[in-house]
């Protein structure tokens, strides 16, 4: 199960760059816009979609594979990916958690590029399993790619995914985990010390793993391209909730919250490509 | 009905490479062995873990397949109660939820094994079908009701084994959504659900026997539920009574409901399990009872003991 062999990126730190302000423009129109939690993920979604998942010729792109935002409140980092490729558009987006609108702030099954509702967290594996499953036994070559926080971790649902994915061998499932240590409390670091190494217990459940920076397009690709394939995968990115925006950066109230004007204006002053 | 699930999904199965099978640990019963020799990939034991067997069928019916989550009742609903809430109605997708044993079958594993509430609990989730046959035969058909039906999720709550023919003679076929009159008679009505009909049953034999004229009606789909056709019984018969082994929220009050919308003039019983959980052990009949539901409770509160 391999993407798309070359991955440039470069330009994968300005299309980040880009969605970052898009996301910053946004939030100026909605109190909860979960920006920090988007942030967090964007370089592993951005890699998924342009540098993984495999389209069919045409505009808007049509994707032979499956993406899943199981960590649901980082569904910004995908509407505005699908806007870029023009499978949401740009009233979608301004429409964002209105009544004439289409988007909320979990992902919604129907909406277009959206496989499945997300939103309630530990539910995104097992679905994907199931997907992966599903193109396995029809004789279809459908990859799914999946994205959870590092909270979804804790959720019991999400280990009963992890065993059957593995029993059943579904090769062409790849998880990533957005290791953003930040709950919405608190660092899971300090109140769930039990918690880590993270990556032995992926592997003890019978998937192939690995670690890399989360925040690094080229490291996330590589580490794909690199797997050995049989049974699913997983990679675990190391990641900074909020990247991007310092005074975001790992602190819980940008969980949900908006920037005010001034906040705006100083973040969207400061925004520059996301190196690592 | 549990043989005769598993004979039916193995046809269907056949016939159908979009059925597949996801069991939670639970021994299969019947057929349900030759499906899993014939159908290897489509039959999936998660094994104690019954999060996975919902969120499994959810992405597998995303794909276009028509998965059969199968355990005993308390387990394939209740303990993935939000897996069957977000992942199968929330989308609207063609999984059927079987639970085996509904009511408390499971007569004496206590009550973590009663599944009472769960048709009040399904039949308050939006896009859920909830459908609970009589006997085998209709159980047969409800099966295959779920394996063709394109509507979105369904409730299949069926009994365990043993349950006696009551559908070969029905004057009514199986419909979706309707009401089925087993027999159709003019005094009194009788209404019920899953297999607790054979009480149903033998009340009205009670009745016939002092000259008055029974229909007897299995209320198989319990949501969408025929309204129109409960206000036309209750129009038309000067005795309704509800048997169900549910809890007191379930068909009985929607008829007390539509009763008064219907400016029903009948008399109207209704008897459902209680609101309280049940640490009597001993076979189905004799938990019925601790909870009144036995013939001579029955027959002694509606006037023909």
């Amino acid at each position: 199960m391999r993407g798309i062999m070359t991955f440039d990126g470069a330009a994968s730190r300005r299309r980040c760059l880009g969605y970052r302000r898009r996301i910053l423009d946004i939030s100026q129109h909605v109190p909860a816009l979960h920006a920090a939690g988007a942030f967090s993920c964007l370089e592993i979604v951005d890699t998924i979609y342009h540098g993984l998942m495999r389209r069919q010729v045409g505009t808007p792109a049509r994707f032979v594979d499956t993406f899943l935002m199981s960590k649901g409140h980082g569904c910004m980092a995908q509407y505005v990916i699908l806007e870029s490729l023009g499978i949401l558009t740009r009233r979608d987006l301004e429409l964002y958690c209105t009544p004439s609108g289409q988007l909320g702030c979990h992902p919604d099954y129907g909406v277009p590029g959206i496989e499945a509702s997300t939103g309630s967290l530990g539910h995104g594996l097992g679905m994907a399993t199931g997907m992966a499953y599903a193109d396995r036994i029809k004789g279809e070559d459908g990859r799914v790619y999946v994205v959870l926080s590092d909270g979804e971790l804790q959720e019991g649902s999400t280990w009963e995914a992890m065993q059957m994915a593995a029993n059943l061998k579904v090769d062409n499932l790849a998880a990533f985990v957005d290791l953003n240590d930040m709950a919405s409390l608190s660092r899971m670091s300090e109140t769930h010390p039990a918690f880590y190494p993270v990556l032995d217990k992926l592997r003890a459940f019978g998937w192939e793993a690995a670690e890399v920076n989360g925040h690094d397009a080229g490291a996330i690709h590589d580490a794909v391209m690199r797997r050995q394939g049989g049974r699913p995968f997983v990679l675990l990115g190391r990641t900074v909730k909020g990247r991007g925006v310092s005074f975001m950066e790992s602190v819980p109230i940008w969980h949900y919250r908006s920037p005010n004007k001034e906040e705006y204006a100083k973040a969207i002053a400061e925004l520059a490509e996301v190196t690592s | 009905m549990r043989n005769t699930f598993a004979d039916t999904i193995y046809e269907a199965g056949k016939n159908d490479k979009r059925v597949a099978i996801v069991v939670a640990d639970i021994s299969p019963a019947g057929s349900m062995q030759k499906f899993r020799d014939e159908f290897p990939e489509r039959f999936i034991n998660t094994g104690v873990a019954e999060q996975i067997m919902i969120g499994l069928c959810a992405g597998m019916a995303l794909r276009g397949m028509r998965p059969f989550a199968y355990t005993i009742a308390t387990f394939t609903f209740y303990r993935p109660f939000e897996f069957v809430r977000d992942d199968l109605c929330y989308q609207n997708l063609p999984v059927t939820v079987v639970g085996i044993g509904g009511g408390v079958a499971y007569s004496t594993l206590g009550g973590t094994h009663h599944a009472q509430e769960d048709v009040v609990l399904a039949s308050a989730l939006p896009n859920m079908t909830v459908l609970a046959p009589c006997d085998p035969a209709e159980c047969r058909e409800a099966t295959l009701y779920c394996v063709t039906q394109e509507h979105g999720p369904v409730y299949l709550r069926l009994g365990k084994a043993g349950e006696p023919d009551l559908t070969s003679r029905a004057v009514d076929p199986f419909a979706f959504g309707k009401l089925r009159y087993l027999r159709r008679g003019q005094d009194v009505c009788i209404l019920g659900y899953g297999p607790i009909m054979k009480l149903a049953a033998d009340l009205a034999a009670k009745f016939e026997a002092r000259g008055q004229s029974v229909s007897l009606v299995s209320a198989h789909t319990l949501k969408p539920l025929d309204t129109d056709g409960i206000m036309v019984a209750l129009r038309r018969h000067a005795h309704v009574i509800v048997i169900e082994e549910a809890a007191p929220y379930a068909l009985g009050l929607r008829v007390k409901a539509l009763a008064w919308e219907a400016r029903a003039r009948c008399r109207l019983d209704v008897f459902s399990l209680q609101d309280a959980f049940i640490h009597t052990y001993g076979s189905p009949g004799e938990l019925l009872a601790a909870h009144g539901l036995d013939l001579a409770s029955i027959a002694r509160k509606v006037g023909v003991e």
